[in-house]
């Protein structure tokens, strides 16, 4: 079957705190979106691969977040666990238009 | 002349030892080539131990980085395995049709573990402990399976076995012989060791003979020869390592157990050398590092034409390296007609100590635990010392300090590596070294199983003085090269009142840091400048920044306050309606004598908060947590003072004050203590006109009981020490040091001295009103301000179409 993408509106760009994650829930998906202190937004799967800790609660710092649950390191660029860890999470594509913030799922 | 060629087959811990003893001698004299079957640089596979442990990981023990072998120009192939040896023609050949010449060939292949060739040793989930693959299968399974069994109850064994139950499963040991470590102990200490290990939560099946392994493809369990059967989702086989001598043998290098060598590493082939737990001197093959050290000295002696009487065989001792567990043996272990025994029991505290006496000379040591008299022992018997020595040298109670000071110079410190008192004393003084990473890295001391740090610390500190403290300095974390003591002097310098400001001003290696130094200078500034500063809270870790404690499903917990740990049938009704309301997961008592609701979903806090309108017991932040009381005089037929009251005032007045690390506070009236103030930060205790405070007790990881500070008249009295004591700690412990661990490093005394004086006590006071002043209500505070609520409770909640 052939996936369809979406572009789902998630809120405003100015709304979004910086420095911090937002908890999106598109359907039955969870999505952790953050606003850098680029003011840049990201957006991945809402779960650490090592036990599914929420990604969104966690420590930004940089481009990076740090998982609430163990501390593992994740990009929120590429959604790659930083070493000495390992694995990856789903990163999801963000628009922005005039103020508004979209996923792609 | 062109440089003599060396090929050292093994990148273990031997060869490379080897590598650097001749670079020590002549570092430009030869062109190194190393093979490695293993895909790392040199690591130290004794922290396997800790790695599975838990208490390191794999990229810290790496001994030699890749940079070290590019700097000493050494040709390393890591992943690529030596097949043959061409003696004639002196070359050697590689699985990747690599050819090789050399002028000398050291062989340092080190041993394969020992697997029991029993029927199902193949399946899955059955694993080795010897390699950095094999820890990772074995943690890889704690996530998966539940059941573990470890065959083996040697060293080995028990290390892996602490390491699985650490990684959360329940394990089994299997061993053949009737009491654990019978290579290494007597019975008593043996079976003194099985009760501490049973009590940390092992399962131990001894005098059991595994006849099968069943399962499918993958293992199931095991079979004993008595009939009957455990079950298992992993097996560790722990029972034993052989000399890895295949390709010696193969090519007709002669082999015994081991590859055979003289006293200078020479095997029987001209120019071939061999090195570590493959080859065998006198009749004897070692399994541990430190007469492997010794023979690569003698081998680097030899291949650097140094004059040596050679290596000679080696006095072993051994440790278990498993937490709460102190082990030491060495030398003879088992009394026989020949020997005397001087030997102390002491079942209470688990203490067996035995000293095993020849001719007047000491020839072995049994210690259980207390080891510290370890070291000595070996070094005694290393020289030969008859038993009068150790006797006259005491078992004290000495400090750390006054041990180190009092052993001789040629005692050793670090058994592993063989580095004696004095060859590090005459290090520190020489090249001017002030910590224990630079002693490590001078002299060896410390680089292997590392449980002799503590001894190199003392031993800087007796040898520098105050120097030492001063000297030492501990980074806050790899993003900064300055400690907490230079960060909080620059702070307070240059006026610094933001986190990214500090780090770009302090040139911070991290764009915006990371999880350790966020939350570290957050605290600090709040600390030095507590009216002004804005709490960040996007430097808070998530409970401290939503004000309640993330559960592992993503959910949250509810602690109210509830001071002293006394209740009214109105908070309970309230606890219970919320309860009801948003359907908590379940209702607990805590530990801290309060109520938990747990499982709460995020979104509901802030109206559960609105319903309890009660205030946060902050459990989930570093801060004051609770004070526990006991009944105390209104109604306990011992006691002596209002502890409830007291403990209710405390609580009050420090209630939601940010610490170093959490505080737990314990009120009790008499000495029986029942509020438990022995493992407090701070235990009051109640007696017949008077209080006492007791402070650094910890009941947590590391037990800790707590140290008398003042004996005080008045109630007053007790909230005027508790206050100097809390900004004291404030202001000088480590972000995420405990109390316990703080008063340990600075030691009660200190901290008696500087609050015994009354100005010191007031200036102390003061800054803590300052800080109590702008502690704020957080749950109050977040149910009536709209930006938090939206900015950090809600989710945002979009229904995708139909498909
Ligand atoms: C709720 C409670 C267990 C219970 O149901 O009784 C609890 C729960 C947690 N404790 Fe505890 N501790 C609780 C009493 C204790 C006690 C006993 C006590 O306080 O009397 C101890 C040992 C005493 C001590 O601290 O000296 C204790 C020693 C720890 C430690 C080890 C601290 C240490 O320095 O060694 C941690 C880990 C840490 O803080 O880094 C910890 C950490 C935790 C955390 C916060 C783990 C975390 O970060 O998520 C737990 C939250 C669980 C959850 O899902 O909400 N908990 N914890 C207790 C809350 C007491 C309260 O009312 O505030
Ligand atoms: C979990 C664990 C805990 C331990 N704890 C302690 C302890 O507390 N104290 C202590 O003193 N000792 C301890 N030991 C033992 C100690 O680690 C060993 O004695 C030491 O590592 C042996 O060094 P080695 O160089 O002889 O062998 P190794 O370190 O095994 O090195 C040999 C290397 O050679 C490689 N190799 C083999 N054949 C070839 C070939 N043909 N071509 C290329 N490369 C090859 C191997 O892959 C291996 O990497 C422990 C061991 C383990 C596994
Ligand atoms: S509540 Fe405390 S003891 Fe229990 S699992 Fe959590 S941290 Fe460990
Ligand atoms: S769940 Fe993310 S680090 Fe463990």
């Amino acid at each position: 079957m052939e996936k369809m993408v979406q572009r789902v509106p998630i809120g405003k760009l100015s709304e979004f705190p910086e420095r911090l994650g937002k908890t999106v829930n598109v359907g039955s998906k969870e999505i952790a979106v953050f606003k850098l202190g680029s003011g840049k937004i990201h957006a991945i799967e809402n779960s650490c691969p090592h036990k599914g800790g929420v990604l969104a609660e966690g420590m930004v710092s940089g481009e990076h977040v740090f998982c609430p649950m163990h501390d593992w390191k994740i990009s929120v660029i590429d959604g790659n666990v930083q070493e000495p860890d390992e694995g990856c999470v789903q990163t999801f594509k963000v628009e922005i238009e005039n103020d508004q913030v979209y996923v792609l799922v | 002349m062109p440089k003599q060629k060396i090929v050292l087959i093994g990148n273990g811990m031997a060869g490379i030892r080897a590598i650097e003893e001749i670079l020590k001698r002549k570092p430009d004299a030869f062109d190194i080539t190393v093979f490695g079957t293993e895909p790392y640089p040199n690591y130290n596979r004794i922290q396997l131990s800790k790695v599975l442990q838990g208490d390191t990981d794999v990229q810290d023990i790496t001994l030699n980085e890749w940079q070290w072998y590019e700097d000493n120009n050494i040709r390393l192939y890591p992943g690529e395995t030596v097949i043959e040896i061409d003696k004639k023609n002196q070359f050697v050949l590689t699985d990747k049709d690599r050819k090789e010449p050399y002028d000398k060939l050291i062989i340092a292949t080190g041993s394969n573990p020992f697997m029991l060739p029993l029927p199902g040793a193949d399946k899955e989930g059955v694993t080795a402990f010897r390699d950095i693959k094999d820890c990772e299968m074995m943690m890889d399974y704690s996530k998966k399976y539940k059941k573990a069994a470890v065959i083996g109850g040697g060293l080995l064994g028990l290390e892996a076995a602490r390491g699985l139950l650490n990684l959360g499963m329940e394990v089994d040991v299997i061993h053949i012989a009737d009491y654990l470590m019978e290579r290494q102990l007597d019975r008593d200490a043996g079976n003194l060791l099985k009760q501490e290990l049973e009590k940390q939560g092992m399962n131990f099946l001894l005098e059991k003979q595994t006849v099968e392994i069943t399962g499918r493809n993958h293992v199931t369990g095991l079979r004993f020869k008595d009939g009957s059967k455990i079950k298992a989702d992993l097996v560790v086989m722990a029972v034993g390592i052989k000399p890895n001598v295949a390709l010696a043998k193969e090519h007709e290098i002669p082999v015994n157990r081991g590859i055979v060598v003289n006293d200078h590493m020479e095997t029987e082939v001209p120019n071939i050398y061999a090195v570590g737990e493959c080859a065998e001197h006198r009749q004897m093959v070692y399994g541990l590092v430190a007469p492997l050290y010794e023979q690569g000295q003698a081998l680097a002696k030899h291949i650097c034409d140094q004059a040596d009487e050679g290596y000679k065989g080696s006095v072993l001792s051994t440790q278990l390296k498993v937490s709460g567990v102190d082990v030491f043996s060495t030398g003879k272990i088992l009394d026989d007609e020949s020997t005397k025994a001087i030997k102390m029991y002491d079942d209470w505290r688990g203490i067996y100590q035995k000293v095993l006496v020849e001719e007047g000379k000491i020839t072995g040591a049994v210690l259980f635990g207390d080891t510290k008299d370890g070291n000595k022992l070996l070094s005694l018997i290393k020289k030969g010392a008859d038993v009068e020595e150790y006797l006259e040298s005491g078992q004290t109670e000495e400090s750390g300090v006054d041990l180190v000071a009092s052993m001789s110079d040629d005692e050793l410190i670090c058994g592993c590596n063989g580095v004696s008192k004095g060859a590090i004393v005459e290090a520190i003084n020489n090249q001017g070294l002030t910590t224990v990473e630079q002693v490590k890295g001078c002299t060896n001391a410390s680089r292997s199983c590392g449980t002799c740090k503590s001894l190199v610390s003392d031993l800087l500190e007796c040898t520098l003085g105050d120097e030492y403290s001063a000297d030492q300095k501990e980074t806050i974390c790899s993003c900064t090269t300055l400690s907490r003591d230079e960060v909080i002097e620059e702070i307070k310098e240059k006026g610094l009142t933001h986190v990214r400001e500090v780090m770009n001003v302090l040139g911070w290696k991290t764009e915006e840091g990371c999880s350790k130094c966020k939350p570290a200078i957050n605290y600090y500034l709040g600390m030095i400048n507590p009216s002004e500063y804005e709490d960040e809270r996007e430097s808070r870790f998530v409970n401290e920044r939503l004000h309640a404690n993330i559960q592992n499903n993503g959910t949250y917990s509810v602690v109210p306050r509830m001071y002293g740990g006394v209740t009214n049938s109105n908070d309970l009704r309230k606890i219970a309606d919320v309860a009801d309301k948003y359907e908590v997961g379940m209702i607990k008592v805590t530990g801290g004598q309060r109520i938990d609701l747990l499982g709460v979903k995020k979104e509901d806090l802030p109206n559960i908060w609105a319903d309890l309108d009660m205030p946060s017991g902050h459990a989930y932040a570093k801060s004051v947590r609770t004070v526990k009381t006991c009944v105390g005089e209104n109604f306990c037929r011992f006691g002596t003072q209002d502890s409830i009251g007291m403990g209710i005032d405390i609580e009050k007045k420090f209630e939601g004050l940010y610490t170093p690390h959490k505080v737990k506070m314990g009120v009790s009236a008499c000495p029986r203590n029942c509020a438990e103030g022995g493992i407090k930060d701070v235990g009051v205790l109640g007696l017949d006109g008077a209080w006492e405070v007791h402070v650094g007790g910890n009941g947590g990881t590391d037990l800790r009981q707590a140290e008398l500070l003042f004996k005080v008249k008045t109630q007053e009295e007790v909230l005027e020490m508790v206050g100097a004591f809390l900004q004291y700690y404030r202001e000088s412990a480590n972000y995420l040091e405990r109390t316990s661990a703080w008063v340990e490093r600075v030691g009660i005394e200190h901290v008696r001295e500087v609050l015994s004086d009354k100005e010191t006590r007031d200036e102390l006071n003061e800054r803590m009103d300052e800080a109590l002043a702008a502690v704020q209500e957080p749950w109050s505070e977040a149910v009536k301000n709209e930006t938090l609520l939206k900015e950090l409770y809600e989710k945002v909640n979009v229904p995708t179409g139909s498909n």
